[in-house]
């Protein structure tokens, strides 16, 4: 008898959506047969088997959420011993996560010096006695104080080396870099006057958790700003008319976004300041430009990469965002293809939109929003002329990309917007 | 990669580390030269408490009258205590092999060296069964453990015959009629209680001071006028010029402040200290710190060489089988990315003697040289009850809270049952209680327990019952 354990499909995964079973209770499967497909926060992933067997028992039915990593999800007959099985695209088990990685993040909490933290009023607060008699005699309120005992709790070197007067709301903007990931309490809809029943409730699922949370974390945790300017395109929607001529046999058809994201590739090479993240150790200046462009996909939206994406033609562009919008749309993404990426883009010109600023994608230093391109009246010298003209914005983490960084950046990406050509120097 | 973790060494620390490594999904391997369960479980702290447990019921024959019974003649059969000493031993070794096999451990057996690679050395066994296998993971555990340490120049080298170290004096044929224990660390002092309570004369010699120098120095005088009753004869801040063997026995010559003396036994115990099993393991060509005979680790045991950590005896004291496991778990959660509990988690010590001596935490002396001002409080076990009651009034406990913030900083008591009673206060140090909540903590009655309580009482001048 073996139990099929729910895999672990990213070294950072903890639970999942068991989206749907393949196989019921009785069905032979053999080694490589898709059995499952497992909803994690940013993807749907097929659940290969690992032995052959009897499905005995199903033991999670479908639909169940929050199923933890490792956790029994069915019993296979005639196997020999417990496995999770391999998961299709991804890493495997939390084993084959980098450790070093992985133990640096989590520890890196603990080694801050005593940081604020946030409580609600009235919520219990976990203090070590020790901890709290040492709060008293300083004078220290505790619910400003962050805890780095097990499950949060405040400890003795919490509070060891506290200064007194940490009020919660004065710094609890000083060290956001510690507490990612909990957002305020939010109220219930009744207590903000919305009565029961008056509405449908769709249950939050994986991606709309990981959108609201790493949304909320950037917005509040990154110092952003927005730049804005206008560029002409007409060259541009010129040239790429030539280009899809050219590329007509080949079936390619390059947008005007793939250009838009070569673009910002070779901006970003010119001015290398603006392809960087912030990091406690220090600010990192990527090699490659890898541009993640947002697909708004049912239910939310992800941010597939096109790595390296300075070294690649329009054509290769063009066939690889096609393919990486599509597989985004029915969530068949490998978590390499949209995890990380150094500048995101995201283009709402199809809509209509004039222009609006993005919320930063950690850890990325900047993210440009574009707009639609319209014709308008435009002044060249004394004369009224009309031009093609777009609206992009660049929202910056003004930690690692100051203004007349951004700046320098736009001029560079509007020069290469509006002379094609330029690209190719 | 043939493993995630390869643990070179099946002691408390290996083998643990290893159950911890396999439940946490890692794929473990484990290399052992000689039995499962390392020192500890074979050669050390369970065999003892075997063959103590056979004293202490022997001892207590003695004194039947003292409970209103009798019995003609209490008589021991050595050749059975030893054997029961061992069937114990081979009962956890046998234990140790199934968990392995429950957690999918692969154990080697053979002797382990490391070589250069990457990410992690590569571990080169030299088979029992013959052959060379070289295996690598992503992240190899030195618990190579101890051995006892020997001064041959002097001739404090075991022999096997007139001279042991604990792993002979576990094992002898005949139960010595006089003993010569050297050092009166926790090996010493328990071997010294073992044989003294099977009727041997036998006289501790040690170099400090006092005996049992890690403990609080009042421990340390209480155990030696209790051991003192039992017979047992002590030469303290006695230095070990000598020792030279004869057919019939041995002669330690030790110089006492500035007298010099040559005491005659049967059988001498060497137990002056362990020493690191360093050698042969590859670790010089791998650039692994060494001081002494201990490999350097960092917090979470890393040596510096990538992927390399070592854990337990190895990398330095306390030589305890529990501090072993403690950092064993620890350096595989932290392999395993675990975020680390941060608790500031007291190693208590415990010393199986008759009085048996246990202890947590700072000592009255090391608390005043940090500079803490404290409050200390007593409380005798005459006083209480259920000692009374069982006939065991010997020893005390005593506790000590910083006078500032009232933590919990030490604990140490000696008398009947303290080894299991410590974990009362290693969990109070650990959750940080303050004296507040061990005066609010309610102690059952009649229990030796209760003396915890008004140790902890008697420092804020509450005692009851004194």
């Amino acid at each position: 008898m073996t139990d099929i354990l729910m895999p672990a499909l990213s070294p950072t995964m903890e639970e999942g959506t068991l989206a749907k079973w393949l196989v019921k209770a009785g069905d032979t499967v053999a080694a490589g047969d898709v059995i499952a497909e497992i909803e994690t926060d940013k993807a749907t992933m097929e659940v290969e088997a690992v032995d052959e067997g009897v499905v005995e028992e199903i033991l999670v039915e479908a639909g169940t959420e929050g199923v933890k990593v490792n956790a029994p999800i069915a019993r296979l007959s005639g196997g020999t011993e417990a496995k999770a099985p391999e998961p299709k695209p991804a890493e495997r088990t939390p084993a084959e996560a980098p450790p070093a990685k992985a133990a640096a993040r989590t520890e890196a909490p603990t080694k801050a010096d005593p940081a604020p933290a946030k409580r609600q009023e009235g919520e219990r607060i976990f203090a070590s006695p020790l901890a709290r008699r040492i709060a008293e005699q300083k004078g220290l309120d505790l619910s400003a104080i962050k805890g780095s005992g097990p499950h949060g709790r405040v400890i003795e070197r919490d509070v060891k080396d506290a200064k007194p007067g940490a009020k919660p709301a004065a710094t609890a903007a000083a060290a956001p870099a510690e507490r990612r990931g909990e957002t305020r309490p939010v109220q219930s809809l009744q207590q903000m006057g919305i009565p029961e029943g008056s509405y449908d409730l769709i249950p939050l699922d994986g991606m709309r958790k990981t959108v609201a949370r790493r949304m909320t974390d950037s917005f509040r945790d990154v110092p952003h700003f927005p730049l804005t300017i206008d560029l002409e395109i007409d060259r541009l929607l010129e040239a790429r008319g030539r280009i899809n001529k050219m590329l007509e046999k080949d079936g390619v058809k390059v947008s005007v976004n793939d250009i838009i994201l070569k673009a910002c590739a070779v901006a970003l090479k010119r001015v290398p300041e603006a392809n960087a993240s912030y990091s406690p150790e220090g600010i990192a200046l990527h090699h490659h430009a890898d541009i993640a462009m947002a697909v708004a996909v049912e239910g939310g939206l992800i941010t597939p990469i096109i790595r390296k994406c300075e070294t690649k033609g329009l054509a290769q562009i063009a066939l690889e965002t096609k393919d990486l919008a599509e597989r985004a749309r029915t969530r068949k993404l490998k978590p390499e293809e949209f995890q990380g990426g150094t500048f995101s883009v995201s283009n709402l010109g199809m809509f209509g939109i004039k222009s609006f600023g993005s919320i930063i994608n950690e850890p990325q230093g900047a993210i440009l929003s574009v707009g639609a391109g319209t014709k308008q009246p435009v002044v060249r010298g004394d004369q009224l002329a009309i031009a093609t003209v777009m609206s992009v914005t660049m929202t910056c983490d003004h930690r690692v990309v100051d203004g007349a960084t951004g700046a320098r950046w736009l001029e560079a990406f509007k020069a290469l917007i509006e002379e094609p050509l330029a690209m190719m120097v | 990669m043939d493993f995630d973790v390869i643990i070179v060494g099946a002691g408390p620390g290996g083998y643990v580390a290893a159950i911890r490594a396999s439940q946490l999904g890692l794929k473990t391997a484990i290399v052992e030269r000689e039995a499962l369960g390392g020192v500890c479980l074979n050669w050390g702290c369970i065999p003892t408490k075997a063959l103590l447990k056979s004293g202490e019921v022997y001892e207590q024959l003695h004194h039947l009258a003292d409970y209103g019974l009798a019995a003609d003649k209490p008589r021991f059969d050595f050749t059975k205590v030893v054997e029961r000493s061992r069937k114990v031993a081979g009962q956890l070794n046998s234990g140790v092999g199934f968990l392995m096999r429950k957690h999918k451990i692969e154990v080697i057996e053979g002797t382990a060296r490391l070589e250069k690679g990457t990410p992690a050395p590569k571990v080169v066994i030299a088979q029992k069964r013959g052959g060379e296998r070289t295996i690598q993971a992503k992240h190899v555990i030195l618990a190579t453990g101890a051995r006892a340490r020997t001064l041959p120049q002097i001739g404090l080298e075991p022999d096997g015959d007139r001279v042991w170290s604990y792993r002979e004096a576990m094992v002898p044929k005949a139960a010595p009629k006089s003993l010569i224990v050297i050092g009166s660390g926790a090996i010493g002092i328990e071997f010294a209680s073992f044989y003294r309570a099977l009727g041997a004369e036998v006289m501790v010699v040690e170099a400090l001071s006092r005996i049992l120098p890690v403990e609080d120095e009042e421990v340390s005088t209480a155990a030696r006028k209790a051991f003192e009753r039992r017979g047992l004869k002590f030469r303290i801040g006695a230095t070990v010029k000598k020792l030279t063997k004869s057919k019939t026995g041995v002669a330690v010559e030790i110089e006492t402040g500035g007298k010099t003396e040559t005491l005659e036994a049967e059988r001498a115990i060497v137990a002056v200290g362990i020493v690191g099993n360093v050698e042969d393991l590859g670790l010089e060509a791998l650039g692994v710190k060494i001081d002494k005979t201990h490999i350097v680790t960092d917090a979470h045991s890393a040596t510096g060489v990538p992927g390399l950590y070592a854990i337990g005896d190895v990398a330095g004291p306390p030589w305890l089988a529990h501090k072993a496991s403690h950092e064993g778990l620890h350096c595989v959660e932290h392999i395993a990315g675990q975020p680390a509990k941060n608790l500031n988690a007291p190693i208590p010590g415990c010393t199986y003697a008759n009085p048996q001596i246990a202890s947590v935490g700072l000592t009255e002396a090391a608390a005043k040289t940090a500079g803490r001002k404290v409050k200390v409080g007593r409380f005798a076990f005459r006083a209480n009850g259920k000692a009374i009651a069982a006939g065991e009034t010997e020893g005390f406990v005593k506790t000590l809270f910083d006078a500032e913030t009232g933590a919990l900083v030490g604990a140490h008591m000696i008398g009947a049952e303290v080894t299991e009673m410590i974990q009362g206060f290693a969990l109070a140090m650990t959750l940080e209680a303050t004296e507040a909540e061990l005066h609010a903590t309610v102690f059952a009655h009649p229990t030796l327990s209760e003396a915890m309580h008004e140790s902890a009482l008697d420092a804020y001048g509450l005692v009851l019952h004194a």
